[in-house]
């Protein structure tokens, strides 16, 4: 309630913020920029907060037993974009991804269901959302995420048809009950339980990220104030059709997390690059990073790696590319 | 949980699951202080080998064992709640 209201009465206090406390004139570039900063900057911070809150909470309903037991024996395509979906609410740390993978493919999941499941995961969450959608608008935010659900289900699928069942390592298939050693917890939680996991996702997200958060906003500050809004489209924009692979090549050794990526989406951006190559970069980065990679090498082959990453690469790629091209 | 002669400060076996990302870090430290709270004589060992993890069946990391039972999977719990663990 609280939130609501004062969620509202942003818009007037970056107003009166910027022409009271500065010393400033209307009509400038530095007072748009500022009033920018001060009106988006706490926006997007309280809708972070509110929405990894809801998500926090909502996730402690999602174990992955219980996304296992959905998936289990699901027939392709289906069962891809069933896998995708969960991806996205079930709580899930890179770490992980060997047990969940062990538990997944030893209980009957098909492999290109469970790589459906890996890429959407750490590709399509809700930090990344908010911002696109807080810095860019809803749009933005909406492509993203119908993106990358199409990425997960279709490399989960393409993955699924190669049949590269052989390339998992051996060891995999001796935990033939990985995931029965636990009880399901969503039966024993009780709300004040599941209000607390929302409650230390804020602290242990949103904690993390405001610096990078605010890097951002100010990089979006200073576009908005100083650059003019058709430098935008020029460039390196969509006509460079080059631009796409490298940004998804670029993105492959980067690391981090959908905040730190942010600023330097911005900055893409304001530089005039397309939004589908920003977008790809900003994908390639997330979904396909070498810490996870190494991490999966305990369960899967070379050969298998190096195709998953093929596939998602080429998936971003060709998203990057219909998305320049339409737009 | 299979107690032995009837002794509740028997040397518990606690073990702490995952493969070192900072929430199994978190996890270890909040165990750590529940046992001391607790004044029980347990023994924490941390399982990092992945190959090891997977014998306790578990699908997401960080998880905490108790004398070989899982007790929590894939997230922190609070001090309150595993010294509600280690004192049933």
């Amino acid at each position: 309630m609280a939130w609501g209201l004062v969620y509202q009465r942003l818009s007037p206090f970056a107003k009166w913020a910027t022409y009271s406390l500065f010393p400033l004139s209307p009509g400038t570039h530095l007072t748009s920029a500022l009033e920018f900063f001060l009106y988006e900057a706490p926006k997007v911070l309280m809708l972070l907060t509110l929405v990894v809150f809801v998500v926090g909470v909502v996730r402690s309903f999602f174990t992955p037993e219980r996304a296992r037991g959905f998936l289990a024996g699901k027939k392709e395509f289906a069962g891809n974009g069933m896998a995708a979906l969960l991806g996205t609410v079930t709580p899930f740390c890179s770490c992980s991804a060997v047990p969940l993978f062990i538990g997944f493919v030893t209980a009957g999941v098909p492999l290109g269901v469970t790589f459906s499941f890996l890429i959407s995961a750490p590709m399509v969450n809700e930090v990344a959302l908010v911002l696109l959608y807080g810095l860019f608008g809803w749009k933005i935010a909406a492509i993203y995420l119908g993106m990358g659900l199409a990425i997960a289900i279709g490399s989960g699928w393409a993955i699924g048809r190669m049949g590269m069942e052989r390339y998992v390592e051996e060891w995999v298939f001796a935990n033939a009950e990985a995931g029965s050693g636990v009880i399901p917890e969503e039966q024993k939680m009780t709300w004040e339980m599941r209000l607390r996991l929302g409650l230390d996702a804020v602290r242990d997200i949103v904690g993390k990220v405001w610096p990078y958060l605010l890097a951002g906003i100010a990089a979006g500050a200073a576009i908005h104030g100083y650059v003019p809004e058709n430098f935008m489209a020029s460039v390196m924009g969509a006509d460079a059709w080059w631009s796409v692979p490298l940004a998804v090549l670029l993105g492959i050794p980067l690391y981090s997390n959908a905040a730190g990526i942010i600023p330097i989406v911005q900055a893409l951006l304001g530089k005039g690059a397309a939004l589908g190559t920003a977008l790809a970069f900003m994908m390639s980065v997330i979904g396909l990073s070498l810490p996870e990679m190494v991490i999966l090498r305990k369960v899967l082959k070379m050969r298998l790696i190096a195709t998953f990453a093929g596939v998602v690469g080429m998936g971003i790629l060709i998203v990057g590319w219909l998305f320049n091209l339409v737009m | 949980m299979p107690t032995s002669g009837g002794n509740e400060k028997e040397n518990m076996k606690i073990a702490i699951l995952g493969t070192g990302c900072p929430k199994c870090r978190q996890m270890a430290e909040v165990v750590r202080k529940a046992v001391e709270k607790s004044g029980m004589d347990a023994a924490i060992s941390k399982v990092e080998d992945i190959r090891e993890i997977m014998k306790f069946k578990v699908m997401a990391t960080p998880a905490l064992a108790i004398d070989d039972e899982v007790k929590i999977s894939g997230r922190v719990p609070t001090v309150e709640e595993v010294t509600s663990l280690l004192v049933p």
